[in-house]
């Protein structure tokens, strides 16, 4: 299936994740307004500042318009912001947010960018080969719902979590080479689409 | 194991501010007024660049009770700046867990000869540049982000525009040049050889570009990501405008949405004033800011 995916381009790593999107075949918009969503099969919500993302969103109803289409299933990936923004609770903070997943986000949660750091993660569901993934100012989930599946922890914190059509990572896979995270979100848009 | 402070995530929290808008502030109050705004960032000073200018004297790293205070208040990282050379400075920013370092020419230098070596800290620092030697030299010392030095506390875009111009143009140049010819543009502009080759293959920096000295309108940000910057530093631009909460939303908006004209055209109303602009020209040589930096 030829599949167009939108990024969220109101500020931060969108560019990478357009590129890693090229690599893999599909083709992207760069979503910065609501008609920009037309016609998309799947959206990415990139890293960067969920507040500063938060803002833009509440003009013109682009976030409004992205929680209907996250409650009628179209697959959504948040990395990093992306998960702050999807989901429903954030920890000392009524920021703007989609409100999409049963997960309470704590932001900054390992600390500032004094505590980032990468590391080799293990992630059953994309195989034995460990993930190399990168923690900027990450947060991480401190409670999710039964309904949400736990694709990957670290030192017993939820970084990678899928709770139906919604994917979220606490680090950055457009950071690295290796593209199996992307490609299992392709995978989810294959499933919604196909079926 | 977990891997701290290496070069991916040193460059990787600049990724995250791209298409952003970092805001200088001076108190808490402005620094909720710029995350409001939607700021990715805010640099903590004790003086804007404009008032620096304006009151002359050695500029030095700002106190650290101010910076805390705003990085009490805020969620968004919050930069710091260090004097040209002073790795003290440095080091007790980075202990105060600011989340980037800017080795800036607003400061009065503190090393006329020798920037801090940028590899031995594990916090990430950003430095300015007026070309594409300066900017790899910078990025060989350890940046993990650079910057154009524009004018800083002048108002005025042209300098900004001219040194973003400088370094495009010198990375068109590397990127058609043949490889026999590398060695010679290297030395010529004083830049790393591994970094020259870099750019030739590449065609772009390795590391994120942001403009900054003398944005003061949204149009003005607009023009910076159009002549191809990931992003905007405003300094004086917004506090010392008349309106600066509404002011610094519109760059916000003109930040992310600058190829659309109408929506320019919309976010650039009713702002009030802008900050009283410099003509470069009327600056002698001891009030440049961008001629700091070796």
């Amino acid at each position: 299936m030829e599949k167009r995916v939108g990024v969220l381009a109101l500020q931060g790593a969108f560019r990478e994740h357009r590129q890693v999107l090229k690599q893999l075949g599909c083709d992207v918009v760069e979503v910065r307004k609501t008609s920009d969503l037309e016609g998309i099969h799947g959206l990415i919500i990139p890293g960067g500042e969920s507040t500063a993302m938060g803002k833009q969103l509440q003009i013109n109803d682009l976030g409004e318009k992205i929680k209907e289409l996250g409650a009628k299933d179209l697959p959504i990936f948040g990395t990093c912001a992306g998960m702050i923004l999807l989901s429903k609770t954030i920890i000392d903070s009524d920021q703007y947010r989609l409100n999409l997943m049963d997960t309470t986000v704590e932001r900054n949660a390992f600390g500032r960018q004094i505590a980032s750091f990468e590391t080799d993660l293990q992630v059953p569901a994309m195989g034995t080969h460990p993930l190399r993934a990168v923690f900027i100012r990450a947060p991480y989930l401190r409670e999710v719902a039964p309904n949400v599946g736990i694709l990957a922890e670290f030192e017993g914190k939820i970084v990678f979590a899928r709770q139906g059509n919604l994917l979220a990572s606490a680090f950055h896979p457009e950071l690295t080479p290796d593209h199996r995270v992307h490609q299992y979100f392709l995978g989810m848009i294959d499933e919604h689409w196909v079926k | 194991m977990a891997e701290f402070g290496s070069l991916k995530v040193k460059t990787g929290l600049a990724e995250m501010l791209k298409g952003g808008v970092i805001m200088d502030v001076t108190t808490p109050e402005q620094a909720i007024i710029a995350e409001e705004a939607g700021a990715c960032a805010v640099m903590a000073l004790e003086r804007v660049p404009s008032d620096i200018r304006a009151e002359g004297g050695v500029a030095r790293m700002a106190d650290p009770t101010i910076i805390q205070s705003i990085m009490e208040v805020v969620s968004i990282p919050v930069m710091a700046k260090a004097r040209i050379g002073h790795f003290v400075e440095a080091q007790i920013l980075e202990s105060l867990g600011v989340d980037y370092i800017d080795e800036s020419e607003v400061l009065t230098p503190a090393d006329d000869a020798f920037h801090i070596n940028k590899h031995d800290f594990k916090v990430p620092f950003v430095c300015g540049c007026r070309n594409l030697g300066e900017a790899l030299r910078r990025i060989g010392e350890g940046a993990a982000m650079i910057r154009t030095k524009g004018e800083p506390g002048t108002g005025n875009v042209v300098e900004a525009v001219r040194h973003m111009r400088t370094v495009m143009s010198d990375m068109r140049a590397l990127s058609v040049m043949p490889k026999e010819e590398l060695m010679t543009a290297a030395k010529t502009m004083g830049a790393p050889y591994e970094l020259v080759l870099y750019v030739a293959e590449h065609g772009k920096l390795p590391v994120v570009n942001f403009a900054a000295g003398g944005i003061a309108t949204p149009a003005d940000a607009a023009l910076m990501m159009q002549l191809g910057v990931d992003g905007v530093f405003v300094g004086s631009g917004i506090f010392k405008s008349d309106n600066p909460k509404a002011r610094a939303k519109a760059i916000v908006m003109a930040t992310t949405h600058y190829n659309d004209a109408k929506i320019l055209a919309e976010v650039s109303k009713d702002l009030g004033q802008p900050m009283t602009g410099i003509e470069i020209s009327t600056l002698t040589d001891a009030q440049r800011m961008q001629d700091r930096g070796w």
